[in-house]
């Protein structure tokens, strides 16, 4: 056959498209769409624009890819306010109305209680990011992508008394104060019984009404107490408006844990120092060992600059989501499937390789007890890192 | 038994908390007992207040205490153009508490678009000084804010009550006819008590973003409190949300350093009640 000089260029210049955009040759066809909500306004606002970008960065990823089972993706998102009762209705709209053949996670355990309810209801499978009471999760097609335990009421405790044993002067007595916000308070709960059979001694306990104002006279009773360790059940602002009431009547905690602080702000917080917080995923090796989640790391870091989040590395909120989409196209590409029956199943039987570990859902409620993907960061030089456990651990980093 | 020292620095603290909710107040006080405007876009001010206070401090560089003079002003004009829209579509009461609810969801939309949803804090000097009483503390912003909240409502009391624009302002308030039979420009003192108003809500924006961490969703963190201090302390009165808010705030710091903390809000909404029940009705 005889290739004349235009075909030779024709074909040259289709081989050199599809070398430069693979992505958008291979992904052919009617759009697989996804669809979820996000609180993109209300109180959840500042964590959800962190998910918003995270997901974006995984859609586009998967297109470059080839997307699913060499379709596009799409990704409907809807803002469900922070309001689970619109999360109910928004996840509706999507499964009738809009007619998307998977959904994904919404944030926060009341908004995916709420989902829950939909996706049962429509045989859907539920991926979920953020859920803070497993026992509330009996949906068979339910399936957690954050790493957390059963227990964690058992688990996160542990985790954080193991992280203060090896601190240089080991703490004795502990105070705790929790703020009433369902999920912190249960696991604040559970530390207590944690503590004793640790033969901690517990010299105060304080519960806070959640969106306390005034911190200055929880601060007086903490310093009054002279723990050698303050427990924090305290999640977003919380701690670092209680560390500023500890400032103003000159007094820091020997040591001290948050539950799931917001890290921007506790940087710049020079009583926040030697802090310890639960994670799944900060950014430094061993995690960004792997070129694709390094990749990941500075793209997000550019994304999230642009949309003016503050703190823009990788942490436990971006890295729950990564790993939601991970799974799901882990389960899809696996089943060569879009039915969520046969998704299910296959989750139940299997295990995901995510950025922060290995996910299973072999246990009671596809969850597994007493162990989990959660580490122990500690705030170290104005910067987070894994401190616990040590093959997670950051390069040289050692509890201070 | 709580120490001395632990109820003396629960008290301070009280003190402030309830002097930053006498200063939220007095804007909505004077709006709600003078013109007949139950401003909930009070609030949202103030908060827009601490944003662009936060922007030209930490941005701008400009010295927190400085940008007073841009943003007070600013605001004494959207004040002015606030009142403006409830005349030219004769809003009636409770259609501004509706329609300032609106407003301040889009003020907070804007907030958040701008600022986006993140905690923002404004780093500042100011928040590292503090004084040692004995075995108390005080810190230089909590005091700050303590005497903005004086200055500004015993001024405001004083000017209503010492001065032909007060006097004018009070005839107005009690039979705007009558007022202008005798030469009362009801419509221009409309104008200057929405922008004092709105000033002060600049003045309580400035001691938000110096004492605390700003999100846009905390606008509504403030209004269940500062409403119990506005209806405690009487509508108009200058003075009252201020004393109401410190008895607000005291309590419940009281309740926190005695009690579970959780008890709090629930003290400080009984005492809500009764002082209503109780009050002469000369205060009401």
């Amino acid at each position: 056959m005889k290739i004349d000089r235009r075909r030779a260029l024709a074909a040259g210049g289709a081989l050199l498209s599809a070398m430069a955009l693979p992505g958008v040759l291979r992904a052919q066809g009617k759009p697989i769409r996804i669809g979820s909500t996000l609180p993109l306004t209300g109180p959840l606002a500042s964590l959800a624009i962190i998910h918003k970008v995270t997901a974006e960065i995984c859609v586009e990823n998967l297109n470059k890819r080839g997307g699913l089972l060499g379709r596009p993706v799409e990704w409907v998102l809807r803002d469900d306010q922070s309001k689970p009762e619109l999360t109910r209705t928004l996840y509706e709209q999507l499964i009738t109305a809009d007619t998307v053949d998977l959904i994904q996670s919404p944030y926060a355990t009341a908004s995916i209680l709420a989902a829950m309810g939909v996706a049962q209801r429509y045989n859907k499978v539920l991926l979920h990011t953020s859920f803070g009471i497993p026992k509330l999760a009996k949906y068979d097609m339910q399936f957690q992508t954050a790493g957390s335990p059963f227990d964690p009421e058992n688990v996160w405790p542990n985790h954080i008394f193991d992280a203060a044993a090896k601190l240089p002067k080991p703490p004795k007595t502990i105070a705790i104060v929790t703020s009433k916000f369902p999920s912190v308070h249960a696991i604040s709960v559970g530390a207590r019984e944690v503590m004793k059979k640790r033969g901690l001694t517990e010299v105060l306990h304080l519960e806070y009404e959640f969106g306390n104002r005034d911190y200055g006279a929880i601060a007086s009773r903490v310093k009054e107490a002279n723990p050698d360790f303050l427990w924090g059940g305290t999640n977003g602002i919380d701690p670092v408006l209680m560390l500023e009431a500890m400032k103003k009547i000159d007094y820091r905690p020997p040591a001290q844990a948050h539950l799931f602080p917001a890290p921007g702000p506790m940087l710049k917080l020079p009583e926040a120092q030697g802090a310890l917080a639960l994670t799944t995923f900060e950014s430094h090796a061993p995690f960004t060992d792997d070129p694709v989640i390094a990749q990941f790391v500075k793209t997000y870091g550019e994304r999230a600059q642009q949309a003016g989040i503050p703190y823009t590395s990788v942490d436990l909120q971006s890295a729950i989501m990564y790993a939601s989409w991970q799974v799901l196209e882990s389960a899809v590409t696996a089943t060569k499937s879009l039915d969520d029956k046969t998704i299910g199943a296959w989750l139940k039987k299997n295990e995901v390789k995510t950025l922060f570990g290995t996910l299973r859902w072999n246990g009671p409620q596809n969850y597994v007890e007493g162990a989990d993907l959660y580490k122990v960061k500690q705030l170290q030089q104005g910067k987070w890192v894994v401190v616990h456990p040590t093959q997670w651990a950051a390069p040289g980093a050692k509890l201070t | 038994m709580p120490s001395a020292t632990l109820l003396g620095q629960s008290v301070l603290s009280g003190v402030f908390i309830g002097a930053l909710y006498g200063l939220l107040g007095l804007g909505l006080s004077l709006s709600w007992g003078m013109l007949r405007q139950v401003n909930l876009a009070h609030f949202a001010l103030a908060f827009l207040g601490a944003y662009v206070t936060f922007q030209l401090a930490a941005v701008a560089k400009i010295d927190p205490f400085v940008t007073l003079a841009i943003v007070a002003p600013a605001f004494f004009v959207l004040g002015m153009a606030l009142h403006w829209f409830f005349l030219r579509f004769s809003v009636t009461l409770l259609n501004t508490l509706l329609v300032t609810f609106g407003i301040t969801s889009i003020i907070e939309a804007g907030i958040q678009w701008y600022w986006t949803a993140d905690f923002h804090r404004m780093e500042n000097a100011y928040a590292a000084v503090r004084w040692k009483l004995g075995p108390l503390f005080l810190a230089l912003t909590d005091v700050i804010t303590l005497g903005f909240a004086l200055a500004l409502a015993l001024g405001a009391w004083a000017v209503l009550r010492f001065t032909d624009l007060g006097k004018a302002i009070r005839a107005t308030t009690e039979d705007a006819p009558i007022a202008a039979a005798f030469g009362v420009n009801e419509k221009l003192l409309g104008f200057l008590v929405s922008g004092f108003a709105a000033s002060v809500a600049a003045v309580a924006g400035l001691c938000l973003a110096l004492n605390h961490t700003l999100a846009p969703v905390q606008i509504y963190a403030w209004m269940g409190v500062v409403f119990a201090a506005v209806m405690m302390g009487g509508l108009g009165r200058p003075i009252g949300p201020l004393v109401a808010g410190i008895v607000i705030g005291v309590s419940e710091a009281v309740t926190m350093a005695v009690t579970n903390p959780t008890w709090a809000p629930l003290v400080s909404f009984s005492l809500l009640i009764v002082i209503l029940l109780l009050r002469p009705a000369r205060f009401s």
